[in-house]
């Protein structure tokens, strides 16, 4: 199993995440570099959070024209996992492999604090290590993180269980003083029609080790080695 | 032919924009009210092309394919011929 990390200009998380998988986990990763246009010999992807291209014209705009991503968007024909994490999140929306569009805060303040979310479907390779309704803490750092889908996409997300977690307060509850960003109906995180291509603003890369304080996030990583070991 | 195409992009109606907001709230703290303030921006690229037409058409696909996000963006594309 070989997962990549796709590098652009201005990804900043990158390492963050070759080290949870590579150091943490034990598994074979490597960082790719947004020029090298082939995913040949790869099982999964990880787009890391950052500022690609300073957030030039919208976040994730101009990363999700680079022709690396046809090879992205080939890997997920395939069935492979694709996770993309706040910029990664971003990028994905505007390369349309993911329903939907990431505004500005409601508040537009960048926001950098550990979020409570509920884990609303277990039905993703991302996510089969969780419980159903499961209330975990990851921290999130956005500006650019207001999800906002139109109504029929949003209805498209909900009836097929596409929500794969939303903002909620310690009860479970999606508040509206639990949802950091103006997100519609508290959504953090979605997957794709395949369900193998998941975005979510929260950062689990950041949460994968008792000395950070949490180990939560690599449940997710995990899911998706569990997920390329039976499937690939 | 040379032409300028000046692009605006804008939020679609309903969009929170809370830059535009902010902008409002800071203008009544000067004295000024207003109905309310709404963030654009603006495009301007130079390009050659055959006819007024053909220039549109070819900034309308600019804008399709990256300029605007036809999710939360609507648009507008003027055309000068450029002297």
């Amino acid at each position: 199993m070989k997962i990549a990390i796709i590098q652009f200009g201005g990804t900043n998380c990158d390492l963050d995440v070759l080290h949870v998988l590579k150091d943490v986990m034990g598994l074979e990763a490597e960082t790719v570099w947004y020029k090298q246009e082939v995913l040949n010999g790869f099982d999964g992807v990880v787009i890391p959070g950052g500022f690609s291209y300073g957030d030039y014209l919208r976040a994730g705009a101009i990363a999700a024209r680079t022709s690396i991503m046809d090879s992205v968007k080939k890997l997920a024909a395939e069935g492979k996992p694709v996770m993309g994490i706040c910029n990664g999140f971003q990028v994905l929306t505007e390369a349309r492999m993911l329903k939907g569009a990431l505004t500005t805060n409601a508040y537009p303040k960048f926001r950098c604090h550990w979020a409570n979310l509920r884990v609303e479907t277990l039905d993703t390779p991302f996510t089969s290590r969780f419980k159903k309704g499961e209330l975990i803490s990851l921290p999130i750092a956005h500006m650019e993180g207001k999800f906002y889908a139109e109504e029929a996409d949003l209805a498209e997300l909900d009836e097929n269980e596409r929500v794969a977690f939303r903002y909620v307060d310690e009860n479970g509850k999606a508040t509206e003083e639990a949802n950091p960003n103006g997100s519609v109906e508290n959504i953090a995180g979605i997957v794709n029609e395949g369900r193998n291509v998941l975005g979510l603003m929260p950062h689990p890369e950041r949460a994968s080790e008792a000395i950070l304080g949490s180990e939560t996030g690599r449940k997710l990583f995990e899911s998706m080695a569990d997920y390329i070991t039976e499937n690939f | 032919m040379q032409y300028q195409a000046t692009v605006k992009i804008e939020q679609k109606p309903g969009m929170l924009d809370p830059e535009g907001t902010t902008v409002k709230r800071a203008l009544e703290h000067l004295g000024y009210a207003s109905e309310s303030v709404k963030t654009a921006k603006l495009f301007e690229i130079v390009l050659e092309a055959e006819s007024a037409a053909a220039a549109k058409q070819q900034v309308d696909e600019m804008c399709q394919k990256l300029i605007a996000n036809p999710i939360v963006d609507k648009y507008s594309i003027e055309i000068e011929e450029k002297k």
